[in-house]
């Protein structure tokens, strides 16, 4: 029993000095010298591939670009040079909650920039609200944008919801629909996953309104790597739409799988991937006329200029989705400090309320949310081009039907 | 329809066969549960997609490359990091802790060097992506690839096994590892070799993967779970229950995705696992009792 | 005397803990949570595999099935019934899976966990997908972190008591004769299935509470999140690093590597895999036995002989 005693003895020392360690010492309130922004994102882990291209390479120009600025300008005009904390949340939605508190209690830092991914934004919500940071939500695609902004009031969701990419698609295809390019019929497949169940539980219904029926509607485990069965179900019923709410792998599976099982639908719209500047050139002349969520308007100059530095800078090319919402984000962000100082209260008012001049040019929230966005887009001699919503000024027109696959 | 099924099946088998085998060599015959098995596969695939996209070499030719490389990556590994540990071992429990331990800091080590030069993005390229025609189906020549390398790996290793003094020599070590010496088996040499065989098979594996499927850094644990699924399934250090096994989660796949559910793949696929399992303790090719 | 002592040192201890949020901030009490979590989920790992050697993956399959239950639940229900259902469908889920202990053994019973755990995470999604058409769940529940830690904690501390009482009854030394020899054992005359069975049973139900408990945390919980697989691992290295056959083996391996993860992870978040994987090969070169025997030895040395006698004697 003695060396239970001493066990028992030291896990108490143990704890004593745990306490200790986590306790911390804050420090004094001094001149400030810097400003600190921190964030946490999946630099590892299965989330990794996500936030590399359209998360961490935006944060990382951004920094940069402050810091060749000579600092982060304040109302007075005074810069002050920025310090940036990172996290790797490792792709586990404990990590980053955790980390997120540390950022906000431990580090103090006085911004920060949201994580990747729909779930793991969904998971720090709560802290940036409890915390009073204002948070600005990318990488999320969400219907559920303003029930949140209800809920969290300093939270702002920048990349819409499923139902708005699904109606900017159903757009697309009833205009072709009565131009009689495309006989209406739908063949759809989607990932296990929330963003995948989000956006074809928004297309079912804007589908049926648009007049469009859907042949074929199942959903695949995220991870699933061959769609043999699924492309060759497809191709059987008739459908000569194919839409697949996918992830990158799937999605560059399906590009390849379709050309070897020669199935060439007229319309053919793939998930999260299609708009990676790899996927242009992996598929060459292959990518030209798939569509997908997103796409720039190549004539406006501010984002081809934010894309020659981004590859500058980050030695790749941005992503034609989400990247410059990412960037602009910042943008707004930086704007809103320049404008109100480094009061949190007081630039989350800004951010809802002010106008800011960022790459997508004039921007201004609406209830906490980015409503004037690229929803669809389309590979067209080589770039990835916005053609959705149809009605907005430098929407290209959609070429279809899509060419038939080419031998290499 | 049903002939297109099957042979979409058995496409998809070859691949998860070809990425067991090695596995199944390295725990069957060398005892050690490597759960490093699944970066060498990506460390493979980088090499293949490095090659290919800065140097134009053609992936085919990588494969003459990352064999050799992948045996003498895993020999030495075996000789500096695992040969201590079997060596201070009393019991193949502490070995089975130990191996576990020390591979899974392995795992982090290579996935780290990997994330430090390749960051965490997607990488994919392709190669042979065209339909050959067999029976109706058209299949993609790099699958294909797959599952020809696995058959002819497959066999020629059964053969090599069972055939030649050298084989059974390995099967000796692998049976009995301790009564193997006595018939004048160099047993830390046998497992040496066998070691890095299944490293060599991981990298063959990890080159043709790479032709058609998108792999990340931090991907290898998936490979090495499916790869110890296979091999569980087959009976441990059975190269011709690895190829099976392999074969049968690939149909059951694919008969699922056609006639049930897509959505219900992988749980058809855990589920078989599981039954088969509970049907044979020690898997399908296995001994009763190891 | 010496009873009395150490049942002291312990409620001083659990006490300290309980008051620890009051003097500390969201990321200590972040910490804590952590913690708690994983030193829980290590010793309700170890109650079961310390003593019959059989290593499950299935850790993440209660956790996974406990947070579902708050997810779905917690807005029809009072969060204590939640709670006690989560337990519920945890000890099932563990009589059925408790089942193919009977008939698998060592490695085949490892994967077969992990099988398990990725079955019902397929299995969960499918059901989500198909019956309620959504996929993620969210959670909005009015519990504080504070709340989660208390909780977290007295589950943690009924785990440790729990494994203290079976190791000192007669079941514990059952448990040791299977590990030992599963034929002496049935000789013996123990009924090694029930015992295993319970044990595997006791286990599951506290992992199923431990995800039940930190789910509210997440607020969003979809399976990617819930099952992830690297729960599984972490838990059993934990517990094998600090000796998963001792009442405190689990709390000292779980403990230092969780402050250690948090650590790398703040500091070095560029190489943190590089550093981890190098810092276990080398934890598992210098220390053979597992970090509690290396400290007990330590202890032993600087305490003279007298003390090695008598933890030779316990043991």
């Amino acid at each position: 029993m003695t060396t239970w005693h001493k066990r028992a003895r030291s896990a108490l020392g143990l704890s004593a000095i745990l306490l200790f360690s986590v306790g911390g010492v804050s420090a004094i309130a001094q001149e400030r010298t810097s400003v600190k922004i921190g964030y946490a994102v999946s630099k590892t882990g299965p989330n990794a591939g996500g936030a590399g291209i359209t998360t961490i390479p935006n944060y990382v120009l951004w920094a940069k670009e402050v810091k060749d600025a000579g600092g982060l300008e304040l109302p007075d005009g005074k810069r002050l040079p920025v310090e940036i904390i990172e996290y790797d949340d490792r792709s586990s939605a404990e990590e980053v909650v955790r980390a997120t508190e540390r950022l906000a209690t431990q580090d103090k830092v006085d911004f920060i920039f949201a994580p990747w991914g729909t779930g793991f934004n969904l998971a720090v919500a709560p802290l940036f609200d409890r915390f009073g940071y204002p948070q600005l939500a990318v990488s999320a695609v969400t219907d559920k944008a303003p029930e949140f902004v209800k809920r969290w009031k300093k939270s702002f969701w920048l990349l819409g919801g499923g139902h708005d990419y699904t109606e900017a698609l159903a757009g697309v295809l009833k205009q072709a629909k009565a131009a009689g390019t495309i006989n209406g019929k739908i063949a759809m497949i989607s990932v296990a996953d929330g963003f995948g169940i989000d956006l074809v539980t928004a297309a079912r219904p804007s589908f049926k309104k648009a007049g469009l029926e859907v042949t074929y509607d199942v959903t695949y485990p995220a991870g699933t790597t061959d769609f043999t069965p699924m492309i060759n179900e497809a191709a059987k019923g008739g459908a000569d739409t194919f839409v697949a709410f996918s992830y990158p792998p799937e999605t560059f599976a399906i590009t390849q799988q379709a050309q070897v099982a020669k199935f060439n639908p007229k319309v053919m719209y793939l998930g999260v991937g299609t708009g990676f500047p790899i996927y242009g050139k992996n598929n060459g002349a292959n990518a030209e006329g798939i569509m997908s969520l997103g796409g720039i308007d190549p004539k406006n100059e501010a984002n081809t200029a934010y894309r020659k530095r981004h590859e500058e800078v980050t030695g790749k090319a941005p992503d034609l989705w989400g990247s410059v919402i990412t960037y602009a984000s910042l943008q707004m962000l930086q704007e809103a400090i320049k404008r109100k100082g480094l009061d949190r209260e007081a630039v989350s008012k800004e951010l809802s309320t002010g106008t800011f001049k960022a790459v997508l040019g004039e921007t201004k929230l609406e209830n906490n949310q980015l409503r004037t966005l690229w929803f669809g887009g389309q590979w067209q001699n080589g770039q990835f081009v916005a053609i959705a919503p149809v009605d907005r000024p430098g929407a290209a027109k959609p070429i279809l039907p899509k060419p038939v696959w080419q031998a290499k | 329809m049903i002939v297109t099924t099957l042979i979409a099946g058995l496409v998809l088998g070859g691949t998860y066969a070809l990425v067991a085998m090695g596995l199944t060599l390295q725990y069957g015959i060398s005892r050690i549960m490597n759960l490093a098995y699944g970066e060498t596969i990506i460390a493979a695939s980088f090499l293949a997609y490095v090659l290919s996209s800065s140097l134009g070499i053609n992936p085919l030719v990588s494969l003459l490359v990352a064999a050799p490389l992948g045996f003498a990556f895993s020999y030495m590994i075996y000789a500096i990091m695992l040969r201590p540990l079997v060596a201070r071992s009393k019991t193949a429990m502490s070995l089975e802790i130990d191996s576990i331990l020390a591979t899974f800091g392995l795992l982090f080590v290579i996935q780290g060097v990997m994330l430090v030069f390749f960051g965490g993005n997607y990488i994919s390229y392709s190669y042979m992506n065209f339909g050959v025609d067999i029976l109706g189906a058209s299949v993609a020549a790099n699958r294909l690839l797959a599952l020809v390398l696995a058959l002819a790996i497959g066999g020629g290793l059964y053969l090599l096994l069972t055939r030649t003094l050298w084989g059974t020599a390995l099967r000796a070590v692998a049976v009995a590892p301790s009564s193997a010496p006595l018939v004048g088996i160099d047993a830390n040499r046998a497992v040496r070799l066998a070691f890095a065989l299944g490293g060599a098979l991981a990298a063959c594996g990890g080159v043709v993967i790479s032709m058609y499927q998108t792999f990340t850094a931090t991907s290898g644990v998936v490979f090495t779970m499916k790869a110890l699924i296979v091999v569980i399934m087959g009976g441990v250090g059975n190269l011709l229950g690895a190829l099976s096994a392999g074969l049968i989660l690939g149909l059951v796949e694919t008969f699922v995705a056609t006639y049930v559910s897509p959505g219900l793949t992988l749980a058809a696929v855990y589920l078989i696992f599981l039954g088969i399992l509970l049907w044979r303790p020690s898997g399908l090719f296995g001994k009763a009792r190891r | 005397m010496k009873r009395f002592a150490i049942a002291g040192g312990f409620v001083v201890a659990v006490a300290v803990l309980a008051l620890a949020p009051l003097c500390l901030g969201a990321y200590g009490l972040g910490l804590l949570i952590g913690l708690a979590g994983y030193v829980t989920l290590a010793t309700a790992w170890a109650l079961f595999s310390g003593p019959t050697g059989y290593i499950s993956l299935a850790t993440v399959a209660f956790v996974g099935i406990g947070a579902y239950c708050v997810a779905a639940l917690s807005e029809v229900l009072p969060y204590p019934l939640v709670l006690l259902i989560a337990a519920a469908i945890g000890l099932a889920v563990a009589l059925i899976v408790g089942l193919s202990t009977l008939r698998l053994s060592g490695v085949y019973f490892v994967i077969f966990t992990f099988g398990l755990a990725e079955l019902i995470r397929q299995l969960v999604t499918f059901y989500e997908i198909n019956v309620t058409g959504t996929l993620g769940r969210y959670i909005f529940l009015g519990i504080t972190p504070e709340q989660i830690y208390w909780q977290l904690l007295a589950l943690g501390v009924i785990t440790l008591l729990l494994t203290w009482w079976i190791g000192r009854s007669r079941i514990g030394l059952a448990l040791k004769v299977i590990g030992d020899d599963e034929v002496v054992a049935s000789h013996v005359g123990i009924d090694i299935a029930r015992t295993k069975l319970a044990l595997f049973a006791v286990s599951a139900v506290i992992m199923t509470l431990v995800g039940a408990i930190q789910a509210p945390r997440w607020t969003y919980v979809e399976p990617a999140i819930v099952f992830n697989p690297t729960v599984s691992f972490l838990v059993l290295i934990m517990a094998l690093l600090g000796g998963a056959a001792r009442l405190w083996g689990p709390l000292l391996g779980a403990v230092p590597l969780f402050m250690l993860f948090e650590w790398l992870s703040a500091n070095f978040p560029n190489h943190y895999s590089i550093l981890l994987g190098l810092l276990f090969i080398l934890i598992v070169f210098a220390l053979p036995k597992g970090v509690l025997s290396f400290v007990e030895d330590n202890w032993m040395k600087r305490r003279g002989p007298r003390a090695a006698d008598r933890s030779e004697a316990r043991s």
